[in-house]
């Protein structure tokens, strides 16, 4: 188990230094260099000078990847030339990044507890009108753009019949402590009852919005991987040493069936992150997402140089996480 | 149709008694209409309390769907299941899917071909074995964990306890089979069903399995259809032999008559095709031409025709019905052809089946 | 006593429905097996699964390819697919002849007030105009053809990257394909549609070629490994052994041989990039990323421009979304029921 984590800890590790370097060929490509992307508009030819000496980017270019590195190991990754300007940019980061982690939960949430139980119902009574029905529904899930549902949702919901809001995390005014930045957590941490309900329903819609993506995959993983494990010798033993349905179903069959399933989901956090941009601009949700979608915007490099390695960074983590999980679920992987 | 045929002339069993197991004219349908396929064809016979019974023939030949169906373990769609199914005194075809249930693995057992594919990778060992105790004896977890410990000791497995905890990726092929075996036999059922238990298993094991299945057998009384297409099995293990080809038994008789007299031409070719350590090097092994591809409807004569070499005219023309073979060939012996073997085929050795494909 | 010998299996018999409980299907095991590896492990199994499976029916041969066209003609969720993406790509064709209007003249700009900026369905114009006066239903007609364009490209440009990278690795193997597969890994490792954005992000002045770029840039990888996966696959068979036996030089058993049996998980994998990439493209053009010059009308970016207006005249933005969903559906299906019928598992 030791030896499997730590394994999987260099490929991380493999996977992390590639991406560094990718993104640092990514600023190098900018156009005009990082210089021009730094200074934006106001740069003259003498700042841009100076800027270039500063950064030194004469150096030789393993020199100048080793600086990037050094920085970024330390957190320097330039000042904000957008909306956030003259903020840090690892600082936006660290303020929205509770907010997309809270909102991708929900969001997860959501499609696991619909998706699971749909997919291995829709297996059992293969071939019936609940089946066709959620097939047709996750193949017609998946053709939908998400930022297209979003403000259905938003539309429909909020503008129309104004029964959830329509944007941000919370309601401006409201008297709520923020002690992590994950505000349904803050708000159940100090008893404000008030403040966590209003958190709750500004995250339903951009949640549910965003569960479409993991929504239709789950399903369809689920659905397939419960028709193979029906198949399978060790049900027909289950059934044959008279276990009862709910034995069957769960010891036997889903405990199986979400061996890929669990993989799927860590996959699924990529997109989950590209498809939060969207939804977090549709809603004014203030998370990265949200900061993305302003810095691509905007050409704000200094901040989508940080918020798209921590991206890459989280869904590594991610799947690292996933990996190890799997080796809890799936005893044969340890070896 | 061959219903009333089979039936009636169907003698009671060896033992004499009541059957624990009485199969009557069971017949299982794949699929509807003109794609209606019949894997079992009125199928009957008995099984006696503590009475091991053979079911032999090759792939394809509806053994193992006669086994599934007396479980009920066959999918409960595209497929129609008559005739009887009489477990002492119960007809299990007519029982409800609940009922089934309780009886599964606590009156009638079963143990499969493939024994990592029929154990669960994911769950522990001792929970495979210790979750029929739960269900049927109403055991609490530890005490069913450590009945289950006892159960793998009984059944050869070293060190139970410590194997409680393991996976079956971990154990070995016979291992695991002991380990099903074990399941099977938890809650010391009446009658076990063993569908190609040693199939895929090395051959040294193979025979230790059924050394071990015999010894459990016998000391609990168990009744067993031993499932095979090894006559090798057959001869080890069954008081009594049914050979089925193409969905019927084409004959049945005690283990000793049929290995000294094989009637039917299939079980003369079953017979020719197992090696031997008593004959000659050197002798080529004659297996039954063709496959079962080859066969023809029962409807319009007797389905091996094509591939038999004792094949005369009428074998085309007419179905062979199941009927009492000559009493000087042993007890209760019955047989469906026209043309039967007159001698041993091992006697005279290799020729007959040569010619004839 | 007998000795339980080992006696052949008899005969080799046809498999029965009676054996299909019985015998154990490999696949599942062996794909829960393969989860050892690097991050992106999965959906490479899933793409290397698609790659077998296409190579072994063309593999053997015409009939397999009759088996699947059998199979689908019959196939309701096929041929919805394949009416749907018919009309789409007629339409596309014959847009100019379509439309009813020109779709960059502003015919209703008298209209257009600061108070109703979207003019409302009127006779001669029966879904309105849009924030410039063009008339809606001739910019819907001839966006397709636009939208057929961006999709069409990126997956060509996709499956070329693809070709390039998938060839290099499958037909030379050794270290090129080392290498090449390092790199593809890394690439799947990375949030497609994400990276996708940053690609689109380099370019100071974004146009449709830059979002073409974009979406067949993340495309590569899959294509490649899909290619790879299926020559690998091949490289053991025998007729390739045969061709190899015959002295048919490399390249020439690559592309006569290899390539062209490779081209049934291509296809899968292309019709269904083809609805991705449409949705992809709206995307881009939501964020800003995509062509900013809307003289020559696509779905996504009308889609993408429609945000302004969402709240208060949401049909604007629902007439190209709907036209985009059907369209991705459309791909979709075809690409889901050509899978599965060229997929040997589920025929059996």
């Amino acid at each position: 188990m030791l030896r499997f984590i730590v394994r999987r800890l260099l490929q991380a590790l493999i996977a992390l230094f590639v991406l560094s370097v990718l993104l640092f060929a990514w600023l190098r490509s900018l156009p005009g260099g990082v210089v021009s992307a730094l200074l934006g508009e106001r740069g003259t030819p003498e700042s841009a000078a100076k800027l270039r000496a500063q950064l030194g980017l004469d150096d030789p270019i393993p020199v100048q990847y080793w600086r990037f590195l050094e920085r970024a190991v330390q957190g320097d990754f330039g000042v904000s030339n957008g909306v956030y300007r003259g903020q840090p940019a690892l600082d936006v980061f660290t303020q929205r990044f509770p907010a997309t982690i809270e909102l991708s939960f929900f969001a997860i949430l959501i499609a696991l507890t619909f998706a699971i139980p749909l997919g291995y119902f829709a297996a059992r009574r293969r071939g019936g009108v609940l089946d066709t029905g959620s097939v047709v529904f996750s193949l017609v899930g998946v053709a939908v753009p998400v930022f297209f549902l979003a403000y259905v949702l938003k539309y429909l919901f909020a503008v129309r019949w104004g029964l959830l809001p329509p944007s941000g995390r919370q309601t401006v005014g409201i008297n709520a402590t923020h002690i992590t930045n994950f505000y349904v957590l803050d708000a159940l941490m100090t008893r404000e009852w008030d403040a966590a309900w209003d958190a709750l329903k500004h995250l339903v819609l951009p949640a549910l919005a965003l569960s479409s993506i993991p929504f239709a995959v789950v399903f369809r993983i689920t659905r397939a991987a419960v028709i193979d494990v029906m198949d399978e010798d060790y049900v027909r033993t289950a059934r044959a040493k008279g276990l009862t349905a709910r034995t069957i179903r769960g010891r036997h069959i889903m405990r199986n069936a979400l061996i890929p399933v669990v993989t799927i989901v860590g996959l699924q956090i990529g997109a989950l992150l590209a498809g939060a941009v969207l939804t977090e601009k549709v809603f004014a949700f203030q998370g990265i997402g949200q900061a993305l979608a302003i810095g691509f915007e905007l050409r704000d490099y200094p901040v989508l140089q940080v918020l798209i390695m921590m991206a890459a960074l989280i869904y590594i983590v991610v799947n690292l996480l996933v990996d190890i999980a799997y080796a809890v679920i799936d005893p044969r992987v340890r070896l | 149709m061959t219903t009333q045929a089979s039936t009636t002339a169907y003698p009671s069993g060896a033992g004499g008694g009541e059957p624990l197991l009485s199969v009557r004219d069971l017949t299982v349908t794949f699929g509807r209409g003109g794609r209606a396929f019949t894997a079992v064809d009125h199928v009957s016979f008995d099984v006696q309390p503590g009475q091991t019974v053979g079911l032999v023939g090759e792939s394809g030949c509806g053994k193992s769907v006669t086994s599934l169906a007396i479980m009920q373990l066959l999918p409960s769609r595209g497929n129609t299941v008559s005739g009887t199914v009489s477990f002492a005194g119960e007809d299990l075809l007519s029982l409800s899917d609940a009922q089934m249930r309780d009886r599964r693995g606590r009156d009638l057992a079963m143990i499969f071909q493939d024994p990592l594919s029929s154990l669960n990778p994911v769950v522990p060992l001792g929970t495979q074995v210790a979750e029929v105790l739960q269900r049927h004896k109403g055991m609490k977890n530890a005490p069913a964990q450590k009945r289950a410990a006892e159960l793998l000791d009984k059944v050869g497995i070293p060190d139970p306890t410590r194997r409680l905890k393991e996976y079956p990726h971990q154990l070995s092929g016979g291992m695991r089979q002991r380990a099903l075996i074990a399941m099977a036999l938890a809650c010391e059922p009446r009658l076990l069903i063993a569908d190609e238990p040693t199939t895929a298993l090395d051959v040294t094991i193979q025979a230790q399995i059924l050394a071990l299945l015999k010894e459990l057998v016998q000391d609990s009384g168990t009744a067993l259809i031993m499932i095979t297409h090894d006559l090798g099995v057959v001869a080890g293990l069954c008081d009594e032999v049914n050979v089925l080809y193409g969905g019927r038994i084409v004959e049945r008789a005690g283990r000793h008559d049929l290995f000294a007299r094989p009637r039917h031409p299939y079980t003369g070719g079953l017979l020719a095709s197992i090696p031997r350590l008593t004959e000659e090097r050197g002798r080529r092994l004659t297996p039954v031409p063709g496959s079962v591809a080859d066969n023809i409807p029962w409807d319009h004569g007797c389905a091996f025709a094509p591939r038999c070499a004792s094949e005369i005219g009428v074998c085309r023309e007419r179905t062979p019905e199941l009927v009492p073979d000559r009493p000087e060939l042993g007890a209760d012996r019955l047989l469906r052809c026209h043309n039967p073997l007159e001698s041993n085929p091992l006697d005279d050795a290799p020729t007959t089946e040569e010619s004839g494909a | 006593m007998t000795n339980p010998g080992p006696a052949p299996d008899l005969t080799p018999g046809v498999p029965t429905p009676s054996t299909t409980g019985a015998t154990t299907d490999p696949t599942p095991d062996a794909r829960r097996h393969g989860a050892l590896g690097a991050l992106a492990d999965r959906k490479k199994k899933r793409i290397d699964a698609l790659a077998e499976a296409g190579t072994i029916s063309s593999e053997e041969g015409v009939s397999l390819w009759q088996s699947a066209w059998r199979r689908l003609r019959r196939d309701p969720v096929f041929l919805i697919g394949a009416v749907i993406v018919l009309l789409f790509v007629l339409v596309a064709i014959l847009a100019p002849w379509l439309a009813p209007h020109d779709p960059r003249a502003r015919d209703l700009i008298g209209q257009v007030t600061p108070a109703t900026p979207i003019p409302e369905p009127q006779p001669g114009y029966p879904l309105g105009g849009d924030n410039a006066g063009r008339d809606m239903l001739s910019r819907l007609i001839v966006g397709s053809r636009q939208t057929l364009i961006v999709g069409v490209l990126a997956t060509l440009g996709g499956l070329a990257g693809g070709l390039v990278l998938g060839t290099l690795a499958g037909g030379i193997s050794g270290w090129v394909d080392t290498i090449v597969m390092r790199i593809v890994d890394v690439m799947l490792s990375i949030p497609s549609l994400l990276m996708a954005f940053s690609i689109a992000a380099l370019f100071a002045r974004p146009s449709q070629w830059t979002v073409i770029l974009a979406i067949a840039i993340i495309q590569i990888p899959i294509f490649a490994r899909l290619l790879r996966g299926s020559m690998m696959a091949q490289r053991h068979s025998d007729h390739v052994l045969a061709a190899r036996a015959l002295g048919v030089r490399r390249p020439a058993i690559v592309f006569r041989h290899m390539l062209p049996n490779s081209l049934g998980p291509v296809i899968v994998q292309g019709t269904l990039v083809l609805a991705v990439s449409i949705i992809d493209a709206a995307a881009l053009s939501f964020l800003g990323l995509g062509n900013p010059d809307d003289s020559i009308p696509e779905w996504g970016q009308m889609l993408g421009k429609a945000q302004t207006f969402f709240n208060t005249y949401p049909h604007i933005a629902v007439y190209p979304a709907l036209c985009i969903i059907v369209v991705a559906l459309g791909f979709t299906l075809m690409g889901e029921s050509l899978r599965e019928a060229l997929d040997p598992k589920s025929r059996r």
